[in-house]
């Protein structure tokens, strides 16, 4: 397939985008990327997501897909044969899509809110419900990699891209906060894991280097100042 | 031991989809009430980590989350499809399913539980996503086109629970000049056979409703 005839709307710092760009790493798929400015929507990406003005957006032969994990979904059914990214058996789907529905409605909102936390007292509740949580993904890990390397087994998987595409905003947040989240005596399965899923083929050059997202969270702390309440 | 387990609650949306999903496929299963006042240790170890339902549980497995659960039958069970074949198609669904239940139902929340100087703008708000939703129904029968799918099937808070919210509370959110295309759907959808058979009584609904309502002091 041409390269123009895959395009992705995005920007390096998100870890939403990161999944989609993942997913096409896999299945060898060559797109253009096209990247966002912090504080201006393009013209394309309004025309693209009219619903939610929001990255990432794919767009395959002149059709827009928005949603991240929709996105990653269309991938895989449409690039097969290639390297399945969703496990075949129906069980196994519905556990990797459970634990990506906990990451994105659950776990990330916590993380996330803990930069914008209003005093001392909420930032470490939410930093231990961010604990708890990975305590909660490391039982999850045991369960869908049965002993092998990742989520998805031997290869990466949805469950790795979802929850993958969040270990750089974690480890931004660890070093701003002077805090192990992920450590070897709670949780020593995922400590490894990020590990190899931030080496990975498909993962690597996609993967946000943690000093470039701490300056980059101040930044956007700047920028959302900047906003009308 | 029955093969297909659902636990659930009768005036649950989410619980409902499920059932729909069930029927529309032919697939026998056993109906377990839960009492969310006073959780079963069942829905405790199945669902340990959101207690909530819908859990279905197929030969002993338990699958969680309504649109997991829904994606998990349509790929067990293949009679009567409720995602369409084409992966673009598809993604549509996907797409509307979650603006469905992240964007449009906690705006519609937002309307009965805010304070009175808070509820214009929720209102405000809501209006604009069943617009866009709206807008995406367009001329067709249903978000499915001529059957109900998917997005037919998670919209059930629309179609049938927003109607016993509004009389319950006097509410006027949806109503046939703000929503005409809408409103055509919602009649269309209420009297399909599956649908209807998957709803709660309305008259126990309003009642419900209505006692929560007034245990909490709201008032529109």
């Amino acid at each position: 397939m041409a390269k123009s005839d895959v395009k992705l709307i995005g920007a390096w710092a998100s870890p939403f985008v990161m999944r989609p760009r993942i997913a096409l790493n896999i299945k060898s798929v060559e797109y253009e990327f096209l990247e966002e400015i912090l504080g201006s929507k393009s013209q394309l990406l309004l025309e693209s997501n009219p619903v939610h003005k929001k990255i990432p957006v794919l767009i395959h032969g002149g059709k827009p897909i928005c949603e991240s994990l929709v996105i990653v979904e269309y991938i895989d059914e449409v690039w097969s044969p290639g390297p399945a990214i969703l496990p075949s058996d129906p069980h196994d789907r519905a556990l990797a899509r459970f634990w990506a529905a906990y990451l994105d409605e659950k776990w990330f909102p916590a993380m996330r809110n803990i930069v914008t936390a209003k005093d001392e007292e909420a930032r470490k509740a939410l930093m231990d419900q961010v604990g708890e949580g990975l305590v909660l993904l490391e039982g999850a890990f045991s369960k869908c990699s049965k002993g092998k390397g990742f989520f998805g087994g031997d290869q990466i998987g949805y469950l790795d891209i979802a929850f993958g595409s969040f270990l750089g905003w974690l480890r931004a947040l660890e070093k701003m906060n002077g805090v192990k989240l992920m450590d070897e005596t709670k949780t020593p399965g995922l400590l490894k894991w990020a590990d190899s899923f931030s080496s990975h083929p498909a993962v690597k050059d996609v993967f946000p280097e943690t000093e470039k997202l701490v300056e980059f969270a101040k930044v956007l702390a700047k920028f959302k100042a900047t906003l009308p309440k | 031991m029955a093969e297909v387990k659902l636990l659930g609650a009768w005036g649950s949306p989410f619980s409902r989809r499920v059932e729909m999903a069930l029927k529309l496929k032919g697939v026998e299963y056993e109906y377990i009430e839960e009492d969310l006042g006073n959780k079963s240790p069942l829905l405790l170890k199945y669902n340990p980590i959101h207690k909530k339902v819908p859990v279905l549980l197929h030969n002993g497995k338990p699958i969680a989350e309504s649109l997991v659960i829904l994606e998990y039958i349509d790929e067990t069970w293949k009679t009567n499809p409720i995602l369409p074949e084409d992966p673009y198609d598809k993604a549509m669904a996907r797409f509307w399913a979650k603006f469905l239940d992240d964007t449009c139902m906690p705006a519609i929340w937002q309307i009965m539980w805010s304070k009175e100087n808070q509820r214009e703008k929720a209102m405000e708000e809501a209006i604009q996503h069943l617009k866009t939703l709206e807008n995406e129904l367009k001329d067709k029968r249903f978000f499915g086109g001529e059957t109900i799918g998917l997005v037919d099937i998670v919209a059930n808070f629309i179609g049938f629970w927003l109607g016993a919210f509004q009389e319950a509370s006097g509410m006027e959110l949806v109503n046939k000049e703000r929503f005409p295309v809408l409103c055509r759907w919602i009649d269309e959808y209420v009297n399909c056979s599956v649908v209807k058979q998957n709803l709660p009584p309305r008259d126990k609904l309003i009642a419900f409703l209505q006692s929560r309502f007034s245990a909490s002091s709201w008032k529109y």
